[in-house]
């Protein structure tokens, strides 16, 4: 299987920081980097990375079903990713995720037919303070209200990128 | 750019450097006293290292509050097998999102912890554990680490003086349970975050089976200002036995959340009225998580005590991990229980069968109760399935979900009462009872 040299080198870098003998550390890195440009985990990838960290497919694929960010099933271009724990529960989240059901016609892990928006109601992001919140696949937006969703969501359903939706922007740096 | 504006009331050391302008760069931090207490404690023993932090009354900050100098002291002094320091940026407590900023604002700070913490136990090698949702902030560690090995703070001869640490950071993809430590040190392994069984713990066997430093992230932090200050003026800014600040994440229905370095033992009234702005629209305090979605909630009437380790444990709750959650009276407990129950029931492993079956059949119980179908019965069985979990598991999730769990029962009974006979909840719009 054959990567983007970027992701050859991330590797290279992933399975220098561990022990010789420790490779296997390396797995779960890969997997997820390897995921983001794969665009979800294939039998390819899991039987690649095994290969790489020396162990068998079987010893990927049951680590990979543990773990809620790898997805056999892909999702879209723009994980739409919105928190309904508690902090985020208490000043409107579970409402805007019922908004980001009906808006984009998708449930839970599911995609929209043209693979560019997927939806994922989702555990604590770590952003309680700043409630409610959603990431688009790595990014968070903070203090997110009906109005900004929609926009977001707009937005991305007539193709822009989140960088051109202006009127909402990502928090992190 | 801050998240939140700082507060008066605030005491800052770990954050102090918050709000810099590029606080995140080796350059800013060394303007600022950056490490100097590594340097300060090259010029200490272990012995000296580990005694200043006894002497801080520094206690984790993940959550479980076991004192830090402590722990340290239970790796062995000699050891034919490699050491090793593993920082717990797994963070996913509901409630808590203080470590997005220490690794945010001051990475540097923690690497500083890291350094000392490898001179106090002679451990050569640390890795952060970051979970996978956090991926920018795995760049900033990154750019931070690099930034380090440029300038000889890190590598094979730091600052020439022979001494020999490497850092590197390590994803996570996904999964609560691998913030309690052993099932962390499973995930790193390139392994299902299943926990261990305990003894060893990891000061003996840890990462790889060896002796292992493993804290959380703030836990790192606050070791630099200790070294640089002395363990007495930490231990002074808390109460006894709780020494320092914490970073307190304030959310829920109030006028200023955010995160906020307070000195330990502060009054939690004035933390939700002067420090979080009081309530939302001028609402009644109905109840508060102390510490984290696993801490036992308190009732608006036992809220005015002081916000440290001891005096939770005192009013049977947790400090936990500073997530401090306000709910106003017109929540729903029922429905409260029932998010933090779905939580369990969705990150519990699956390893010990208490957890694994309990966190379902609550997470139904509750479900069913909310939906207005619940039996009076159910009212005990709720709390009798909790108290099953209670000391039956391998690791703390099984407690964690229990813990909650019962005390809502115990002190919102009245609520549940509210649901039975198919009623519809009593504190939502009827529309919103229709999901799909």
């Amino acid at each position: 299987m054959t990567f983007s040299p970027e992701l050859e080198a991330r590797f290279e870098k992933f399975l220098a920081k561990y022990p010789a003998e420790r490779k296997r550390s390396a797995m779960i890195p890969m997997l997820i980097y390897g995921q983001d440009e794969v665009g979800s985990i294939t039998e390819e990838l899991i039987a690649e990375v095994a290969k790489r960290v020396g162990v068998t497919p079987l010893q990927v694929n049951e680590v990979v079903g543990f773990y809620s960010m790898l997805h056999k099933k892909g999702m879209g271009k723009y994980h739409v990713q919105v928190c309904t724990n508690i902090s985020c529960l208490l000043v409107g989240g579970a409402e805007l995720y019922d908004q980001a059901r009906h808006k984009l016609g998708i449930g839970h892990k599911e995609v929209r037919p043209d693979g560019r928006v997927s939806l994922e109601e989702v555990e604590c992001m770590g952003a309680c303070s700043w409630a409610p919140a959603i990431q688009v696949n790595y990014d968070f937006y903070h203090d997110v209200t009906p109005d900004q969703l929609d926009k977001l969501l707009d937005g991305l359903l007539a193709g822009k990128t989140p960088e051109q939706i202006t009127e909402v922007r990502k928090v992190n740096c | 750019m801050l998240y939140n504006q700082p507060n008066p009331l605030e005491v800052r050391i770990l954050t102090r450097r918050f709000g810099l302008p590029d606080s995140h760069t080796i350059d800013t931090y060394l303007a600022n006293d950056g490490y100097k207490a590594f340097e300060k404690a090259l010029g200490m023993s272990r012995d000296e290292i580990i005694n200043e932090v006894k002497a801080s009354g520094l206690r984790g900050r993940g959550g479980a509050g076991f004192p830090t100098g402590l722990k340290w002291g239970f790796v062995p002094k000699q050891s034919p097998k490699p050491k090793y320091i593993m920082v717990n940026a797994d963070e996913s407590e509901p409630g808590t999102c203080k470590d997005r900023l220490l690794i945010e604002y001051d990475p540097h700070q923690l690497i500083e912890g890291i350094l000392i913490a490898g001179l106090a136990v002679g451990a050569e090698t640390g890795y952060i554990y970051i979970r996978g949702e956090y991926r920018y902030l795995i760049d900033v560690m990154d750019r931070a680490i690099d930034e380090a090995y440029a300038r000889g703070y890190l590598g094979e001869n730091i600052l020439g003086r022979g001494i020999k640490v490497n850092i590197a950071t390590h994803s996570g993809a996904g999964a609560y349970e691998c913030g309690e430590e052993s099932a962390l040190l499973e995930s790193f392994e390139g392994k299902r975050g299943n926990p261990r069984i305990r003894p060893p713990f990891p000061a003996v066997a840890g990462a790889y089976q060896c002796p292992t430093v493993l804290n959380n992230v703030e836990t790192f932090c606050a070791v630099p200002p200790i070294i640089l200050q002395g363990g007495a003026y930490f231990a002074g800014l808390g109460t006894p036995r709780n020494g320092g600040t914490r970073l307190f994440c304030l959310s829920g229905h109030i006028n200023k959340p955010g995160v906020y370095e307070l000195p330990m033992g502060f009054n939690l009234m004035r933390m939700i009225n002067e420090v979080g702005g009081g309530m939302r629209g001028g609402k009644k305090l109905k109840a508060v998580i102390p510490g984290g979605s696993s801490c036992p909630l308190l009732k608006a009437e036992e809220c005015d005590l002081a916000m440290d380790f001891d005096t939770l444990a005192k009013a049977n709750s947790m400090l936990g991990s500073g997530g401090v959650v306000v709910m106003d009276e017109d929540t729903c407990m029922v429905k409260a229980a029932l998010r933090i129950m779905r939580f369990y029931a969705h990150e519990s492993c699956g390893w010990c069968i208490p957890c694994r079956e309990g966190t379902t059949w609550l997470r139904k119980l509750l479900q069913r109760f909310h939906d207005g179908m619940g039996q009076r019965s159910d009212i005990v069985l709720i709390g009798d399935l909790s108290k099953n979990m209670l000391g039956r598991t391998f690791c703390p999730l099984g407690d964690a979900a229990a813990l909650p769990t019962i005390s809502i029962v115990e002190k919102f009974r009245d609520e549940f009462e509210a649901h039975l006979d198919g009623k519809p909840c009593p504190f939502e719009h009827a529309s919103r009872l229709v999901t799909a």
